[in-house]
């Protein structure tokens, strides 16, 4: 099973035993970002986390997005890069900069 | 993401069938190719993200999607149910392999020793034919017996797998080779064989022999430069 596969079947079972759900995805990204695109976190209402989207800097963000998709339903696209303050805020020192889509698990 | 497409995904992962799940970034609307009838570039798009095993972006009609591929998982092919096998098996499993474990000697090949793992216990020519290694395969031999791991290898040099490890020193893989060409294989077959099988970290125990050639497979499918080998000598006398 690879470890995207893993965060997926984590997702929906916390989906099937009810739990609201929220998928985050890399999409793109530039520099030194040490997780590629397609890797996933699995974020739910109570706040578990599964798999990652960087080496740890941004999951809280992202989280946080996460549980705002869950209560509007709408995906959001998150921009992370040294350029943004809110990155910095966050910690993303390796220089790296990443967009990651948050999507509700309907 | 909706039930019904996250129910398709699991079912394509469960069939190791190859699927790519393309989202359009402007309002999450998702579809799985080649499920789906798609416009020409996006079916494109999908099946070298599959071929590459590489995500991708793609701007079409001023709409960024995203291509994600979801291929069944890398295969490794264990041939010797021994000591090395049982400490290689579950890190590879953890690794992210599908992995299946081949060896006639019930004794060694028992699920006692390897929970859970996919065993054969046909001949080592045969199982390989049935396996059919493909360019996401591993294969490694740990029998240590000519008759075993022998036929194995045979199959495997036919195959195009991506990597082959034969437990064994030089002078064992020196005989191998001989062996080998009396098989019809010639030096070029040969040299995808890594023998003796690991990165070269001075392991020593079964965990750690087991961690070097985890680490050489890694190696090879990522096309690091730890995982080339410089050309063997010329044969000499062995």
């Amino acid at each position: 099973m690879s470890d995207s596969e893993d965060v997926l079947a984590t997702a929906a079972a916390w989906r099937a035993a009810g739990e609201p759900v929220a998928l985050a995805t890399v999409v793109e990204t530039w520099g030194s970002s040490p997780r590629p695109a397609g890797s996933r976190l699995a974020v739910s209402a109570t706040g578990k986390l599964a798999g990652s989207v960087s080496g740890g800097c941004i999951e809280g963000a992202v989280a946080d997005a996460a549980q705002q998709t869950m209560r509007t339903g709408s995906p959001q696209l998150l921009d992370f890069g040294i350029s943004d303050e809110r990155a910095w805020e966050v910690g993303l020192a390796c220089g790296g900069k990443l967009k990651v889509f948050v999507e509700k698990l309907a | 993401m909706t039930p019904a497409l996250l129910a398709a995904l699991q079912a394509a992962q469960a069939a190791k069938r190859p699927v790519a799940l393309l989202t359009r970034l402007s309002d999450g609307e998702q579809c799985l190719w080649p499920d789906a009838a798609l416009p020409g570039a996006l079916a494109e798009a999908a099946e070298a993200a599959l071929r590459d095993d590489a995500a991708a972006n793609l701007t079409l009609d001023g709409e960024a999607w995203f291509v994600h591929p979801h291929n069944p998982p890398l295969r490794l092919i264990v041939v010797g149910a021994v000591h090395i096998a049982q400490a290689l098996v579950p890190m590879a499993q953890t690794t992210g392999f599908a992995v299946t474990v081949v060896d006639p000697r019930r004794a060694w090949a028992t699920a006692d020793r390897f929970p859970g793992i996919t065993l054969i216990h046909e001949w080592t020519d045969d199982a390989m034919r049935a396996l059919a290694p493909d360019a996401r395969t591993a294969v490694v031999t740990l029998t240590h017996d000519p008759k075993l791991d022998d036929p194995a290898l045979d199959i495997a040099l036919r195959s195009p797998c991506f990597y082959i490890g034969a437990l064994g020193s030089r002078r064992t893989h020196a005989k191998r080779v001989a062996r080998l060409a009396e098989m019809g294989h010639g030096e070029a077959a040969m040299a995808r064989i890594r023998a003796p099988v690991g990165l070269d970290i001075a392991a020593v125990t079964a965990p750690e022999i087991a961690l070097s050639i985890l680490a050489e497979v890694v190696a090879a499918r990522r096309g690091a430069a730890l995982a080339r080998r410089a050309a063997p000598a010329p044969a000499a006398a062995a």
